[in-house]
């Protein structure tokens, strides 16, 4: 930097660096002077961007509490004149809502724990077993990523017809086991974690099993409570599985049962309201207990790679 | 496994002896490549069936006129012939190009700028900000499509209540392809800016305070230091964010579904949406699955040119 040309050489009187230095400190107090007289102005805007943000989602929330009538009547006000639940019960009662929550509910809880348990496994061996097989099979998950549902859909579902898995929910679980990011999420991690402590257990006579289970598994826990949220978020929002595998309405997810709402001629827009805001619920609430998780995430780590 | 020949790695290193080495190594070798197999057997067994049969069945799909049912009848490149010459085809795939070409970049700039201004220690209630901004994360492609829905409504929507309580006219933003698109745009944006976002806070964070620092002191000014010093030191996360999100915009699907099933009319149909109509709806396999290989050859051409930029630029 120019900084360092401008001083002098170490070799010259250490008085004249000590100048130097506090010369740099009124600086940097000049620095931290001007960062406060941003102060208010930066914060501004940023709240103004949080507004911006939160504007469509409140705006929604609000208009799920009010009744039907109210949402078609000008003038729109933010605050519901007449609050109501009707909305919300309507979407659990009349379209079978409670149905598509638990089979959403057990897709995602099933497929997290199988994707978590299987990314860890895969993962550990790309990281710490460094022979022909693994190094293929890492280029064969970096490919998954270049090849998308959306790219191959009709196949997909003679895949999963052929299999005898169409229509029922092990047909959504089963292909979402396999997530490029989980695997690289925890690969990246088990490559941090010192071969030393793999070496010492070795030699101390514990099978190579035994080492992932035992030692392993636990010291990841902080990927596997990531991956584990991040996971339930993928498969609580998915769309496209369900709409091919699914044919039956009694199997429908949360998202293919939106859809056929907003989907139809007339929207039923109380409904679609209640609904809607009642499929976001579980999320937030899983989002508000571990979010440290989330946002403290390196997220970056699984797709560096 | 605790065969006192494992406690003596050293010493059987040092013996050297041909007979020893092959005997411990053959069993070393064999520890080693068994407990990876089971460990990745499961996703392997996934891995063949979920993706390369598809693959497989999808590139011999694109050269057959199969229906869904019956054999499978080859027709050559009658596919791609057809497909090259539907007006259809291309009205999908520019107004994907469209989509992704204006919704990339607004994702790009509203993520980063969120991203700093959240680093930035004059900023107060950075906590409860991140937290808010990040919620459109939770929600799902489908909601994200209503809600912008509610908001855009025609008639009785909060945004042309607004205008038309300002005064002004209230716009046709379903009605008109190009409004209906912009709307699609935004929305992309609102949805896809938490995830992004989160990357460049991690990517801004590594960035050394004393070169920023040392910056500011030789008279650089807020734009120069971002210009000079911050920008070059996220290329890496930028590169990713803008890869990862371009490959998202080429197949945004969900969404669209939601928020204008590709209306008003077909006019805003994405490519995905156009296979997903051609293969399901009008069950030409065949014919979808061809063009499915051309949005896969665009993806990969893709990811290869911004390898490519990114190696020149590093």
């Amino acid at each position: 930097m120019t900084t360092a040309a401008n001083l002098p050489p170490v070799s010259d009187e250490a008085i004249v660096i000590g100048a130097e230095e506090s010369a740099r400190n009124a600086d940097r107090q000049n620095l931290r002077h001007g960062r406060a007289k941003l102060s208010a102005p930066l914060t501004g805007l940023m709240w103004l961007i949080v507004a911006i943000y939160a504007l469509p989602l409140l705006w929604f929330i609000l208009s799920s509490f009010k009744p039907g009538s109210e949402l078609f009547t000008y003038p729109l006000s933010m605050i519901p004149r007449e609050w109501t639940f009707q909305g919300f019960i309507d979407a659990w009662e009349r379209v079978d809502f409670a149905q598509y929550f638990l089979n959403t509910a057990t897709v995602a809880l099933v497929t997290t724990v199988l994707t978590v348990f299987f990314s860890a496994c895969t993962g550990y061996a790309l990281a710490k077993y460094n022979n022909p097989g693994t190094r293929l099979f890492f280029v064969c998950i970096l490919a998954t990523t270049m090849l998308p549902t959306e790219v191959i859909l009709n196949p997909t579902f003679t895949v999963i017809r052929d299999l005898g898995l169409y229509n029922s929910l092990s047909g959504i679980i089963v292909p979402s086991v396999l997530t490029a990011t989980g695997v690289f999420m925890f690969r990246q991690f088990f490559l941090t974690v010192p071969d030393d402590l793999l070496h010492s257990a070795r030699i101390d006579g514990a099978s190579e099993l035994a080492i992932f289970f035992r030692i392993m598994l636990p010291l990841s826990r902080p990927i596997l409570f990531t991956l584990a949220i991040f996971s339930f978020q993928w498969r609580w929002n998915d769309y496209i599985w369900p709409l091919i595998v699914l044919n039956d309405p009694k199997w429908y997810t949360l998202q293919v049962a939106l859809r056929s709402i907003v989907g139809a001629e007339n929207i039923d827009w109380p409904v679609l309201l209640g609904a809607s805001v009642i499929s976001i619920l579980p999320l937030v609430l899983v989002f508000f207990v571990f979010q440290k998780y989330v946002l403290n995430a390196d997220v970056s780590a699984g797709l560096k790679d | 496994m605790a065969t006192p020949t494992t406690g003596s790695t050293v010493t059987s290193e040092a013996l050297r002896t041909p007979a020893v080495r092959s005997k411990s190594q053959q069993k070393r070798h064999n520890r080693y490549v068994l407990a990876p197999l089971i460990l990745i057997g499961v996703n392997v067994v996934l891995f063949l069936v979920f993706f390369v049969w598809p693959g497989a069945l999808g590139l011999i799909y694109s050269f057959t006129d199969y229906r869904g049912i019956g054999k499978l009848n080859f027709i050559g490149l009658r596919n791609f012939e057809t497909l090259f010459a539907d007006s259809t085809f291309y009205a999908a795939l520019s107004r994907t190009f469209l989509y992704t070409v204006l919704s990339v970049p607004l994702v790009y700039v509203s993520s980063l700028g969120v991203a700093a201004l959240l680093v930035s220690r004059a900023v107060r209630g950075r906590t409860a900000a991140k937290i808010i901004i990040f919620l459109p994360w939770l929600i799902s492609p489908i909601v994200v499509g209503v809600i912008w829905k509610w908001m855009f409504g025609q008639d009785f929507g909060f945004v042309n209540f607004i205008i038309s309580t300002l005064g002004g006219n209230p716009l046709p933003w379903s009605s008109n392809g190009n409004l209906a698109l912009t709307v699609v745009i935004f929305a992309a944006a609102w949805g896809g800016t938490a995830f992004n976002m989160l990357l460049f806070i991690a990517a801004l964070k590594n960035i050394p305070e004393a070169l920023l620092e040392a910056a500011e002191l030789d008279g650089a000014n807020a734009w120069q230091r971002f210009r000079h010093v911050t920008l070059p030191g996220i290329a890496p996360t930028s590169f990713m964010v803008i890869l990862l999100s371009t490959i998202h915009a080429m197949k945004e699907f969900a969404m669209i579904q939601a928020l204008t099933n590709g209306g008003p009319g077909t006019e805003n149909v994405l490519i995905v949406q156009y296979i997903y109509k051609t293969g399901f709806e009008q069950s030409k396999v065949g014919y979808a699955s061809a063009a499915s290989m051309v949005l896969m050859a665009v993806l990969l051409a893709i990811a290869l040119i911004q390898l490519r930029f990114n190696r020149k630029k590093g």
